[in-house]
């Protein structure tokens, strides 16, 4: 355990040694910002149903480009021969680089609350939603690390891992928009599927197990299959 | 201290190894030779718990790989080949990770970072990113990686492949000093390397093993005809020939060159016997003068060669 937090320590560092976070970060803002304040006043209301309405769309490019280079970039140098020969286990691996991930997507959310406080002051503020937008958006980000961290360990190209945890994440999102194509019966099974049904009602303020299950499930299914795919490496 | 039996290894349907077993004690240095594509680094990979064996077994004391693989990564230190390493990390900060990763507690980091730093000569570039050393630099660093934990068993893949001709002897002459209280396994295509530095020599081709000796009884097993050089002042080559072709034992007498009356002469003999002592006493009797008199050793290239071309 105590390898697997040297690795979330190091990755994390890793991530503001390169221009990555930076790059990664600014356009974030930039779209986010752009999306959310253009509409906002046309709808005269103090919510931020908008922008949580949009981080879905937007995760689902954004996680991937965040994960891709974890473990993509260390096959293509070759490093994780020398990561992989000292004394850690395959779990320390995961952990310690989905956990830097996360707390990536964590850090780079921070800057965005400046939307709520500037909204604060232009009008009644209904803070419950507000705090279980933040809350599922840190869900989504976790399950969509643990999709990109998938993703970056079945090649060691950064640009194929991208495009797969990309198609991965936006299919979650999208999948409850193409219920009208499917049949009556499945419906509520895909509607359960989609990450974005699930995220809608937590942003609404309602925070219910059988949401963060959801959340807590697709994780796991990430960090398994990517803990399968390393044993198979080996 | 390591015995392997056995280790086979498969790539899909390419055999990588084959059936290889060999036993190392402590504090030999052992070299792993063979062409490229032999399955050296195959065999490495797997001893430092990297790839699983399809079948075989490997122990290291007393622990076994597939039981007790983190106990033997403690006790290994590896450097891959070509020594692949954070980029983007400084020097020091790539270290000081290694050491975190590797348990030394933190007031004995420092002291640690700072000997392996001078035991490399890797001092000035502690402040430098990786990815802007060049390769010999690089190579140390990736030294520094691999004793980070004084560890019982170094394990070096190519450690000098790429560099060029002072940096191969500076990276050598780490490895002999260390190799002094060090089980070490090194891998090479440099036969001179393997020579100078390995008290043991393993040749695998196509997987399998076909020579495992002392590199001294190596050399002496492959026994083919004898050359011998020598160089004398004071005569002509006609009449050296003629009088030293009537010692029993050489076959042949050939002029290299002859410089400023000093000729120098190869001599090939019938068989591996060592007839230097007669031809000494040969000359004893004229007036030529003897400047030289040398013996070709039987180099590990013609062993190599022998053993690695066959089918």
């Amino acid at each position: 355990m105590r390898q697997s937090i040297h690795i979330f320590k190091k990755e994390f560092r890793a991530y503001f040694l390169s221009p990555i976070a930076y790059i990664v970060i600014s356009v974030f803002l930039l779209i986010t910002g752009w999306f959310f304040f253009t509409t906002f006043f046309l709808y005269n209301q103090a919510s931020l149903r908008n922008f949580f309405s949009l981080l879905p769309i937007i995760f689902s490019f954004v996680v991937p480009a965040v994960t891709m280079r974890l473990f993509s970039e260390e096959l293509n140098i070759g490093s994780y021969e020398t990561l992989l020969t000292m004394p850690v286990t395959f779990l320390d691996v995961v952990l310690g680089k989905y956990l830097a991930s996360v707390a990536f997507i964590t850090v780079m959310l921070i800057p965005t609350l400046a939307y709520p406080i500037t909204v604060s002051f232009l009008g009644q503020l209904d803070w419950g939603p507000v705090t279980g937008g933040y809350i599922g958006a840190v869900l989504l980000g976790a399950s969509f690390c643990a999709i990109g961290l998938f993703s970056s360990s079945i090649t060691r190209n950064q640009i194929i891992a991208f495009i797969i945890g990309m198609a991965i994440c936006f299919s979650l999102v999208l999948i409850d928009k193409m219920l009208f194509f499917l049949p009556r019966i499945s419906l509520s099974f895909f509607e359960y599927l989609g990450a974005d049904y699930h995220f809608k009602n937590i942003s609404k303020g309602i925070i219910d197990s059988r949401d963060i299950l959801y959340f807590l499930s697709i994780s796991f299914i990430g960090l398994y299959s990517t803990h399968l795919v390393l044993q198979e490496k080996n | 201290m390591i015995r392997v039996e056995g280790l086979t290894k498969y790539y899909n349907d390419l055999c990588a190894v084959d059936q290889i077993s060999f036993d190392i004690s402590k504090g030999e240095i052992m070299g792993l030779l063979g062409p490229n594509g032999a399955g050296k680094t195959t065999t490495l990979q797997m001893l430092t718990g990297f790839l699983r064996p399809t079948s075989g077994s490997i122990r290291v004391k007393d622990y076994n790989i597939d039981e007790h693989s983190l106990q033997i990564k403690k006790l290994l230190g590896y450097l891959p080949e070509s020594a692949p390493l954070y980029h983007d990390m400084l020097v020091y900060d790539y270290l000081d990770y290694v050491a975190n990763i590797r348990g030394i507690n933190s007031s004995k980091k420092i002291s640690r970072i700072r000997y392996l730093a001078d035991l490399c000569g890797i001092i000035e570039v502690m402040h430098k990113p990786i990815g802007e050393l060049s390769k010999g630099f690089k190579q140390r660093v990736g030294l520094a990686h691999a004793m980070m934990n004084d560890p019982e068993i170094l394990v070096f893949d190519e450690p000098t492949s790429g560099l060029d001709p002072n940096q191969i002897i500076e990276i050598r002459d780490i490895i002999k000093q260390i190799g002094k209280e060090k089980t070490i396994i090194l891998s090479t295509h440099i036969l001179s390397e393997a020579e100078a530095t390995c008290d043991r020599i393993v040749i695998i081709n196509q997987g399998k093993i076909v020579a495992d000796d002392s590199t001294e009884a190596l050399k002496q097993s492959v026994k083919g005809k004898n050359l011998i050089n020598i160089s004398l002042e004071n005569v002509g080559f006609e009449s050296v020939k003629q009088q030293l072709l009537t010692i029993d034992g050489i076959e042949d007498i050939v002029q290299v060159n002859e410089d400023n009356g000093i000729l120098n002469l190869k001599l090939t003999c019938r068989s591996s016997a060592d007839i230097r002592g007669d031809i000494y006493r040969n000359i004893r009797q004229t007036d030529w003068i003897l400047l030289e008199i040398h013996q070709e050793a039987q180099t590990l290239e013609k062993i190599f060669r022998k053993l690695t071309r066959e089918n």
